[in-house]
C-alpha cells in the first residue's frame, strides 16, 4: 500500500472498492468562511488566457476550433496534448489539440458526417468505409427494430430528443476509484467479479460477462493513457496532484471513449479535500497550489467538446457537456460535507471567470454551514452560474449519501447505480389528442385508436380528462417500447465500458423518462374547469384555436386550485410509466424537466386550451409559464415546490431568474434574502433550483455585442449555458421569461 | 373583506427581510410621483377575505426567515381599517411580523387598534413644507405630523420613508427642517431615502391621467449622496433604497 493510504484511517474500503466508506472515515468538514480562499496563480492566469483565445477562435469559426476527420476517438486514440506543457500542473486532453474535437460513430457514422460536412469537412474515406460498411452503429441498431408507430410519435413531435442517433449518457462513473485503489487493484476487483459470473449461461448472464471482460480493456487501456502522458495509473495516487491528476484521468478516458449528452463528474470535491488535508497538513503544498489544483483541473473541465451536428443544437442549446459536479449535502451521520475544497471548486469562478461548465450543482441542506450558504449566495450573485438541489429530501427519498446529479437533476448513486436516459414526451400535444379523437392537431394522423370525439365544442372538464387519461396511457406504452429499444441497442452497439469500468458490476438501474409541458397541462386544464373554453376547428375538425371566456387561475400564483391539476397530470403520468416493464428490469424514474427542449416542443404543438398559441414556446421545465405568475417569485416556488417528488424521482427543475435589485437594496442584504429564500422553497421539499441572477438589459446587450460577453453565463432548464452561443431565437426565449422583479 | 390590488410576494423593500406585500385599493392622497397610481381609485379591487390572508401567510412562513412577515401598503391601507383590523388581529395570533406603510392621513380608533397590533409602522413623510406637500399630495401634512406625534406617545417603532423628488422635496433647507422637526422622535428607528424613478409614468397613460412630472429626471448619485449627507444628521440610521 502506498504511503499516503497507510496514513488515512482505515475501514471497509480497505478489503473492498468502497470510496464512500474511506470519505466517510477521512473527511474534514469545514465549518467556516471563504476568507481561506486563494486568488488564481501567475501560472493558471497564463494557462487560461490561452484557452480564452482558442475559445474565441471557436465561437469565430461556427463553434468548432477544428476536427480530426481521420481518427476514430477511443482512450487510446490519440498521443498526449497539452495546452502548454510547462505550465499545466494537470495535464490531459480529448485529442492531441485544444479544443480539437473527435469523431464516436458508434452512435451513428451518419450523423458524425453531416457534424463535419456542417463545418466544411469530410470523414476519412477509410472511416466511412468502415462504418458504412462493415461496423453497426446504435442509430443502426434503433432504427432496425423500431416499430412504425414509434416512428410516427418520434417525427410528429410526441417524442422527441430520444437518444437514438446520439449517445444516451448519463452514466457516472466512480472516477475517484482511479485515484483510491489504482488500475491493477481495480482490474484484479473485476477479474474476481468475473469469477463469480458463472452458472447457467442466460442471457443476462452472458451479456454481463462480456460487459466485464470489456470493462477490464478499459481499465488496461486507461493506463496505456496515462502512460502517454508519463504517469503511472497502476497504482494508487501519492498526492494531492496526483489524486486530482488520476481523477481526470479517469474522467478523461471516458469523454474519449463517449460523447453521451451529459457526462457528470461525480462528487468528488469532498474526496479530493482528503489529499489536500494531507498534503496541507505535512507542508507539502501552500493553499495557493491547493487552489491552482483545482483551478487547472477545472480548467481542463471547461475545454471538453463532443463533436455534434447543428440539429443536436435544438435540443441542448449552447454546446453543453454537462460534467456535472455536485458539491456539499450532508453524511447519514449528521455531519455535512463542506470541505475547503467544497469552497475552491466555486472559487473557479472567480479565478477564472463565469462559466456553464463543470456544472456545479450546490446539494443543499439545511444543517450546511451558514458560512458556505452565503459564499453560494454570493457566488450565484456574481455569476449566476450555480444551481442547488435539496440534499436533505434527495438523501431522505433515495437513502444515500454518497450520490452525484446526472446531467441536469438526477440524482445517482455514485459507482453503485447508473441511468438510462429517457428524453422526454410531450403532454401539451397529448392533451390534443383528447380533443381531437386521438388524432394529431397539426398533421391529422391518428396517434390514439379508441378516443371519443367530444360532445360538445364547449369542453367540459370530465371528458375532457376521461380522453386525456386514455391518451396518456398510450402514449406512456409507446414511450417505454422506444425506451427498450434504445437502451438494448446502445449496450450493444455502444457500450459504456470506460465509464462502467468505475461502476460495481451489475448496478442497479434507473430508466429516466421525462414530461414536458406541465404548465401549459395544468392552464388548460384550469382554464376548462374554471372558465368556459370553446374549441374551433379546421376544414378537417382539428383544433386551431381555442376561445376561452372567463378568467382561470394559472399555475405559478400558489393557487391550489391550479397546482393541484399539475400535481395531479406529472403523478398519474409517472404511475403510467411505472407499471410497464423495462429493459435490464430497471427502475422507472420520470423528471419534470425540459433542457431547452421547451423551445422545439412549443413549435411542434398547436393552440392549446390555456390560450397559447401554436408554436409558442412552453416554459422550460416545471416552470409556471412566462407572466402568468402575477404574484411575485415566492409564489411561483410555492406552486413549483408542491409538485411530488416521489413521482418524479429523476427530478423537478426550476430555473428562476431575478434582477439583483429584487433581492435588496445592498449586498449583504441580498446574500441574506437569498439563502432564506433557498432554506424555505427547499424545506418546502422543493427539489432543484436554478438561480439567475442579472438584468433583462444586459442580456439585451449581450446579444448585440456578444463579443464583450464571452463568458456571460445563464442557467437554463437544469444545466448553464455562455449565453452568447445560444442561437437568436433562444436568447429571445430566454428574455422572455420571467424576471422577478419587485419595482 | 378587504380589497386588495395586488399580491408581491417577494417583497424586499418595504420592511425588514422577505414580506409578503399586499397593495390594498384605494388612496386619500394623489401623490404627483405615485408609482402605483392604479391603486388609488376607491373602488375596485378584489375582495379577500381572513381566511386568505391567512392561508397565503403560512405558506410562504418559511420564506419570511427570522426577520420577515406581511406588510400592507397600497394604496393608503389605512383608508379599510376597519376592515383591515380583523385581518391584523388574524395574522398576529398566529405570530406574524407585520408592517403597515402609510401616509399617516388617517387617526380613527380603528386604525389605533392597528397599529397597536402592527410591529413597523413605514410612514411615508411626503413633504415637510405644508404648501409643498399639497402641492404634491393634493392634501396637507398636518395630519401625517399627528399621525407621527401619535406613534411617539404609544412608542411604535417607524421606519420613515422619504421619496426624493428633484426639484420638489430635495430643496437641503426642506431637509434640514425635516431632520430637525422629527429627529426628535426616539421611535424613529430609521428613515430610508427612495429615489425618484418613472417607471410608474406608463400606468398614468393607462389611466387617462396626465403624468405632471413629465421631464423630472431620476436622482443622481450626488444628489441622493448630498440628502443622505444632510439627513444623517438626524436620524439614527439613513439608507437609500
Amino acid at each position: 500500500m502506498s504511503k499516503i493510504n497507510e496514513a488515512f484511517k482505515k475501514g471497509a474500503w480497505n478489503e473492498q472498492v468502497n470510496v464512500r466508506d474511506f470519505v466517510q472515515k477521512n473527511i474534514t468538514p469545514y465549518d467556516g468562511d471563504s476568507s481561506f480562499l486563494s486568488g488564481p496563480t501567475e501560472r493558471t492566469k497564463k494557462l487560461w488566457d490561452i484557452c480564452l483565445e482558442a475559445i474565441k477562435e471557436e465561437r469565430a469559426n461556427n463553434g468548432v476550433r477544428s476536427i480530426d476527420t481521420e481518427t476514430v476517438s477511443s482512450i487510446t486514440s490519440h498521443e498526449a496534448g497539452y495546452i502548454q506543457k510547462d505550465l499545466e500542473l494537470i495535464v490531459g486532453l480529448q485529442t492531441d489539440e485544444l479544443l480539437k474535437r473527435a469523431m464516436k460513430p458508434y452512435g451513428g457514422i451518419a450523423v458524425v458526417e453531416k457534424a463535419c460536412e456542417e463545418q466544411g469537412l469530410d470523414v476519412s474515406d477509410r472511416v466511412k468505409d468502415i462504418f458504412r460498411n462493415y461496423a453497426k452503429t446504435h442509430n443502426d441498431g434503433v432504427f432496425d427494430v423500431y416499430t412504425d408507430e414509434i416512428r410516427k410519435y418520434r417525427s410528429l413531435g410526441f417524442l422527441t430528443g430520444l437518444p437514438d442517433n446520439y449517445a444516451r449518457g448519463r452514466i457516472i462513473g466512480d472516477y475517484r476509484r482511479l485515484a483510491l485503489y489504482g488500475i491493477d487493484a481495480l482490474v484484479a476487483a473485476k477479474k474476481a467479479d468475473m469469477q463469480g459470473l458463472v452458472g447457467p449461461m442466460s442471457d443476462d448472464k452472458i451479456r454481463l460477462r462480456e460487459e466485464v471482460a470489456e470493462q477490464i480493456k478499459a481499465l488496461i487501456a486507461i493506463k496505456e493513457l496515462g502512460a502517454k502522458y508519463g504517469l503511472d495509473l497502476s497504482r494508487p495516487a501519492e498526492s494531492a496532484q496526483e489524486a486530482v491528476q488520476w481523477v481526470y484521468m479517469a474522467y478523461l478516458s471516458a469523454v474519449k471513449e463517449q460523447d453521451g449528452a451529459a457526462m457528470s463528474l461525480g462528487n468528488v470535491s469532498s474526496f479530493l479535500d482528503i489529499y489536500m488535508e494531507y498534503d496541507l497538513a505535512n507542508g507539502n503544498i501552500t493553499e495557493e497550489r491547493a487552489q491552482e489544483f483545482i483551478d487547472q483541473f477545472v480548467m481542463k473541465l471547461r475545454v471538453v467538446r463532443h463533436l455534434r451536428m447543428n440539429a443536436y443544437n435544438e435540443i441542448f442549446a449552447g454546446d453543453p457537456t454537462w460534467v456535472t459536479e455536485a458539491i456539499g449535502g450532508k453524511l447519514m451521520d449528521g455531519r455535512h460535507k463542506i470541505t475547503k475544497t467544497s469552497y475552491r471548486f466555486l472559487q473557479t469562478l472567480y479565478n477564472l471567470g463565469p462559466s456553464p461548465e463543470p456544472n456545479m450543482t450546490v446539494l443543499w441542506s439545511q444543517t450546511l454551514p451558514e458560512g458556505f450558504k452565503k459564499f453560494c449566495a454570493q457566488v450565484s450573485i456574481d455569476t449566476s452560474s450555480i444551481q442547488y438541489e435539496n440534499d436533505d429530501l434527495m438523501t431522505d427519498t433515495r437513502q444515500s449519501d454518497d450520490y452525484g446529479i446526472a446531467c441536469c437533476v438526477s440524482f445517482q448513486e455514485i459507482g453503485k447505480q447508473i441511468q438510462f436516459f429517457g428524453a422526454r414526451t410531450n403532454l401539451a400535444k397529448t392533451l390534443l389528442l383528447a380533443i381531437n379523437g386521438g388524432r394529431c392537431e397539426m398533421s391529422g394522423k391518428t396517434i390514439v385508436e379508441g378516443i371519443p370525439a367530444l360532445k360538445s365544442d364547449k369542453l367540459d372538464f370530465d371528458e375532457v380528462m376521461a380522453n386525456y387519461k386514455l391518451a396518456m396511457k398510450e402514449v406512456a406504452r409507446v414511450y417505454n417500447e422506444s425506451m427498450n429499444i434504445i437502451h438494448y441497442m446502445h449496450d450493444k452497439y455502444y457500450y459504456e465500458k470506460a465509464q462502467m469500468a468505475f461502476v460495481d458490476t451489475n448496478p442497479a438501474i434507473n430508466l429516466a423518462y421525462g414530461m414536458a409541458g406541465l404548465s401549459i397541462v395544468a392552464d388548460s386544464l384550469s382554464a376548462i374547469k374554471h372558465a368556459n373554453v370553446t374549441v374551433v376547428r379546421n376544414d378537417e375538425g382539428l383544433s386551431s384555436q381555442f376561445l376561452i371566456d372567463g378568467e382561470f387561475p394559472c399555475y405559478g400564483n400558489d393557487d391550489d386550485r391550479v397546482d393541484n391539476l399539475a400535481v395531479e397530470i406529472s403523478n398519474h403520468f409517472n404511475q403510467l410509466l411505472c407499471g410497464l416493464n423495462t429493459y435490464k428490469n430497471a427502475e422507472p424514474t420520470m423528471s419534470i424537466l425540459t433542457i431547452t427542449s421547451n423551445v422545439v416542443y412549443g413549435l411542434k404543438t398547436g393552440a392549446t386550451p390555456d390560450g397559447r398559441e401554436q408554436g409558442v414556446p412552453f416554459a422550460p421545465g416545471a416552470n409556471p409559464m412566462h407572466g402568468r405568475d402575477k404574484n411575485g417569485a415566492i409564489a411561483s416556488l410555492n406552486s413549483v415546490a408542491k409538485l411530488d417528488y416521489k413521482n418524479a424521482l429523476d427530478g423537478i427543475s426550476n430555473t428562476f431568474s431575478i434582477i439583483p435589485k429584487s433581492l435588496g437594496a445592498d449586498a449583504d442584504i441580498r446574500n441574506e434574502n437569498l439563502v432564506t429564500m433557498m432554506d424555505a422553497y427547499f424545506s418546502k421539499e422543493a427539489h432543484h433550483l436554478n438561480v439567475n441572477v442579472l438584468n433583462r438589459e444586459l442580456l439585451e446587450d449581450a446579444m448585440e455585442n456578444p463579443n464583450e460577453y464571452p463568458q456571460l453565463t445563464i442557467r437554463v432548464s437544469g444545466y448553464a449555458v455562455n449565453f452568447v452561443r445560444l442561437t437568436r431565437e433562444q436568447q429571445l426565449e430566454v428574455i422572455s421569461r420571467s424576471f422577478h422583479s419587485n419595482m | 373583506m378587504l380589497r386588495v390590488h395586488s399580491f408581491e410576494s417577494l417583497g424586499t423593500y418595504d420592511g425588514p427581510g422577505i414580506r409578503l406585500v399586499v397593495f390594498l385599493q384605494g388612496c386619500n392622497f394623489k401623490c404627483l410621483y405615485c408609482a402605483n397610481a392604479d391603486t388609488i381609485e376607491l373602488k375596485g379591487g378584489t375582495e379577500t377575505s381572513i381566511e386568505e390572508f391567512v392561508s397565503m401567510a403560512k405558506n410562504q412562513k418559511p420564506f419570511f426567515g427570522k426577520k420577515g412577515g406581511l406588510t400592507f401598503s397600497g394604496g393608503e391601507p389605512l383608508v379599510q381599517a376597519k376592515q383591515l383590523l380583523p385581518v391584523v388581529k388574524a395574522l398576529k395570533e398566529e405570530g406574524f411580523h407585520i408592517c403597515i406603510d402609510t401616509n399617516g392621513s388617517i387617526l380613527n380608533d380603528d386604525v389605533k387598534a392597528v397599529l397597536e397590533l402592527v410591529d413597523i409602522i413605514l410612514l411615508d413623510i411626503k413633504h415637510i413644507n405644508n404648501e409643498q406637500h399639497q402641492l404634491l399630495t393634493g392634501k396637507g401634512n398636518e395630519k401625517t405630523m399627528a399621525f407621527v406625534n401619535y406613534l411617539n406617545e404609544i412608542n411604535k417603532p417607524v421606519w420613515l420613508r422619504y421619496v426624493l423628488v428633484p426639484g420638489y422635496s430635495d430643496d437641503q433647507d426642506h431637509l434640514h427642517e425635516l431632520g430637525k422637526k422629527l429627529g426628535v422622535y426616539n421611535n424613529i428607528e430609521k428613515l430610508e431615502i427612495q429615489p425618484y424613478h418613472e417607471l410608474g409614468a406608463h400606468k398614468y397613460e393607462h389611466l387617462g391621467w396626465e403624468y405632471k412630472l413629465k421631464g423630472v429626471k431620476a436622482n443622481t448619485p450626488e444628489q441622493l449622496d448630498k440628502a443622505n449627507s444632510i439627513l444623517k444628521n438626524y436620524f439614527k440610521e439613513v439608507v437609500i433604497n
